[in-house]
């Protein structure tokens, strides 16, 4: 009935899972019940859950991300005070699941913190910059992100219900194949992948197509802001490389369910094919992941300079270039594989050349500062620091790009110290910096700025006393992944490597404070300009938060920087423009398919990973019924009547003539 | 006026006249006969001896390339017309990344291979 599901699963015996899922449940049902006494369950099911407001779906994205990486980064603390304590001792956590926690860690941090990060900004802001009223697709976008909460969702049952897998974030076979990875692990981990991969990808087409296609009159590409060219880079990297990623995966999961032989050692199967795919997605994903954050530090340096982007078109080009040299690099990944010198070297010198473009940018933005008023907020500061760290993470990179060296230190903690120098540094900063830039765009008020402050600097301080000892270790020998060790020289750099996490603990709880005092402080943050940073792109011309319909009517746009022309504009006129005709708007109704989809796609993936294939075909009947109900809607649209429009855009227009 | 009219709707809301669908309808026929016909000729090609025999694979060779282009013209409408600009640019870059990931996976499995050493002499050395 429950196929290979039984009471076995629920590891009853470890406390230490046990504890964490039951403060887990203990606070989902918490929240619930909080939610419904309050009665804002119907309110939350319609205005939220079964919203295609691209705004409202951002804004869910960076909630699941933010959600999620907290539970990763308490795999890190894990990780981090194991290693602390496992010197010539066995620590706290016994092999088995100190494995699946780095696993778990990486999966998490890459797939439901990264990817929902940047894509949930994309989303919020990506229409109100192009002067567009929505995505192109706004009902597929829902389902993207419910698809993505799928996947984060059957990661995380899978502490609770059976075990993660134990094979590292990548699961390289033949590790992962069934012979020595018997147990659920691997399968959780592909069908929550495949899952959120579908709702990855769809995001991807939902986005090229909106920077493609929907713009305000007169927003040709050359004056989209940064920050839509590296989402159309960005998700153009989606559409070619997550293809890749379900292709490898499917195999991988052929192999394991049904005795298939691509990548098994036996029968003709070939171990190094599944490196050479898997990274042949994996590298672009990098690009993929930061380059959404240039296009954030774009728009922030440029705002809190007071200037316009330096070298506009450079960075355009850049981006673009990025973009197709990021499929040009994958063996570097695997440099010590067994290819020979000319393909090493080929792929090195490729590698070496992706810092071009990437130092372009980085130029372009000490310019951007150089000569303007530099505004030290928060956003500016997450900028700088990305700055600074980005460019020891790449220049770590580059030397990782020479073959040799890379003989000496890959999987060792140089290379786990070079990724994080990188993504910390670059996507996470960078996601943070969006995060407290446009959060007053989003809600109507501004974040407290002591409090963010002080966060960035716990960040920024523990980030290096966390990862500078792991170069150290790195030179020293260590290798990745070590449960326990017994070498003396590498114990001092590993408890300094704690307290750096530590140092980032007190960041992350300043970041949880910041949010809840600007909460209950609300009424004195408020912005009610909708301008709170004197921006210069689009979404600041609306009001905050921005009216469903994003613009009363679509502007009309006469060049770079927008919102600045139209800032400048009005104040050379002196008087503002006469009030606009304003129209019925169209827009597409909220429709619960695509969390009902989702809430197929669980069961069908906790199915599929226990084997129960009732249930299985159960799901899929539903989903698939799901998108016949849908296809076969009468009314995909609601009209709010101009009356509406220009009450609501009323507001806005005389609190910007006043300010 | 009339770009204002258009780019003012929401997303999702196009509208197709009487002759537009007609139109689109003859194209889709035009296509699947050509793609029918040229399926068939490939079928045909592969099992005959009317022709010289080596020739046939590079027969099948065009023949699919023509496929492609039927099926990017007739139902991808991949023209030469305004506004293509995008779907030429979106085609040579799912070209461009096509043949990357074969040339270069090619390139790089069969180095890989070329430098293992065999399972036979490996084996032994491992203590």
């Amino acid at each position: 009935m429950f196929g290979k599901l039984s009471w076995a699963a629920v590891p009853l015996d470890q406390p230490i899972p046990m504890i964490a899922s039951g403060l887990v449940v203990f606070a989902i049902v918490g929240i619930f019940a909080f939610v419904t006494l309050k009665g804002w369950l119907p309110y939350l099911w319609r205005d939220w859950i079964t919203s295609v407001d691209h705004k409202r779906i951002g804004v869910m994205y960076v909630l699941l991300a933010m959600v999620m990486l907290l539970r990763g980064f308490t795999d890190a603390i894990m990780m981090r005070s194991q290693q602390a304590l496992a010197y010539k001792g066995p620590g706290f956590l016994p092999p088995e699941h100190y494995d699946q926690i780095f696993s778990a860690h990486g999966t998490l941090m890459i797939f439901f913190v990264g990817m929902p990060f940047v894509i949930g900004l994309m989303n919020l802001i990506v229409p109100l910059q192009l002067g567009a009223r929505d995505v192109a697709f706004p009902t597929l976008n829902s389902a993207s992100f419910w698809l993505t909460a799928t996947g984060a969702l059957l990661v995380n049952i899978s502490l609770v219900v059976g075990e993660f897998a134990r094979t590292g974030w990548l699961p390289y076979p033949p590790l992962s194949e069934i012979t020595y990875s018997p147990g659920v692990g691997v399968d959780y981990y592909l069908w929550a992948l495949q899952i959120a991969g579908v709702g990855s990808l769809l995001s991807g087409v939902n986005l090229v197509t909106t920077v493609l296609k929907i713009h305000a009159p007169g927003m040709t590409y050359m004056r989209m802001p940064m920050f839509c060219w590296t989402t159309l880079a960005s998700n153009l990297l989606i559409v070619a490389a997550f293809p890749i990623l379900t292709a490898t995966l499917a195999m991988l999961l052929l192999d394991r369910y049904l005795g298939f032989h691509f990548f098994t050692n036996a029968a003709g199967g070939n171990v190094m094919m599944f490196m050479n795919l898997i990274w042949a997605w994996g590298h672009p994903e990098v690009y993929i992941l930061i380059l959404p954050a240039f296009g954030v530090f774009s728009e922030i340096v440029s705002t809190f300079s007071g200037k316009p982007l330096f070298g506009y078109r450079s960075m355009v080009l850049a981006t673009m270039a990025i973009c197709i040299l990021a499929f040009m690099v994958w063996l570097h990944h695997f440099f010590t594989m067994g290819a020979g010198a000319d393909v090493n070297a080929v792929f090195g010198i490729a590698t070496m050349i992706i810092a071009v473009p990437t130092g372009v940018k980085v130029f372009n933005w000490i310019f951007t500062m150089y000569g303007g008023q530099v505004v030290f907020a928060t956003p500016m500061l997450w900028s700088i620091g990305f700055m600074v760290t980005f460019v020891i993470g790449g220049m770590t990179g580059v030397l990782l790009a020479v073959p040799p060296a890379d003989f000496v230190l890959h999987n060792s903690l140089f290379l786990v110290a070079h990724f994080h120098n990188v993504i910390i540094g670059g996507v996470v900063f960078g996601g943070f910096a969006g995060y407290s830039y446009w959060f007053p765009k989003a809600f109507g008020f501004r974040l407290h700025e002591g409090l963010g402050k002080a966060a960035f600097w716990c960040w920024l301080v523990g980030f290096y006393l966390a990862f500078m000892p792991l170069y150290v270790l790195g030179f020293m020998g260590m290798t990745r992944r070590m449960q326990h060790y017994d070498v003396p020289a590498w114990h001092p750099w590993l408890l300094l490597a704690a307290a750096g996490a530590v140092v980032i603990l007190v960041g992350v709880v300043f970041q949880v404070a910041q949010l809840a005092v600007s909460i209950r402080r609300r009424a004195e943050l408020r912005d009610t300009t909708g301008d709170p940073w004197n921006g210069r792109s689009l979404e600041w011309s609306t009001a905050s938060p921005p009216p469903p319909f994003n613009f009363g009517v679509l502007p009309h746009i006469e060049g770079g920087d927008a919102y600045w022309e139209i800032k400048q504009r009005a104040c050379r006129q002196a008087t503002p423009d006469d009030e606009p005709a304003y129209q019925d708007i169209e827009m597409p109704r909220n429709s619960p398919t695509g969390v009902i989809c989702a809430f197929f796609a669980t069961f069908a993936g906790f199915a599929l990973v226990w084997h129960i294939w009732w249930m299985v075909a159960a799901a899929a009947l539903g989903a698939f019924a799901t998108f016949v109900v849908f296809a076969w809607r009468d009314r995909a649209e609601d009209v709010i009547p101009a009356a509406e429009v220009a009450r609501i855009d009323r507001a806005n227009r005389s609190a910007r003539a006043s300010a | 006026m009339s770009e204002a009219r258009r780019a003012d709707r929401a997303p999702g809301d196009e509208h197709a006249d009487g002759r537009e669908v007609a139109d689109g309808l003859r194209g889709y026929l035009v296509g699947l006969l050509l793609a029918g016909f040229i399926t068939a000729v490939s079928f045909f090609i592969a099992g005959t001896s009317l022709v010289w025999q080596p020739s046939i694979p590079i027969a099948l060779f065009v023949l699919a390339i023509g496929q492609m282009g039927v099926h990017l013209v007739f139902f991808l409408h991949l023209t030469t017309g305004d506004d293509n600009a995008n779907n030429i640019l979106a085609l040579a870059f799912g070209v461009l990344i096509v043949l990357l990931l074969i040339v270069g996976s090619l390139w790089i499995m069969t180095h890989l291979n070329h430098n293992m050493m065999p399972m036979d002499r490996l084996m032994p050395m491992q203590r």
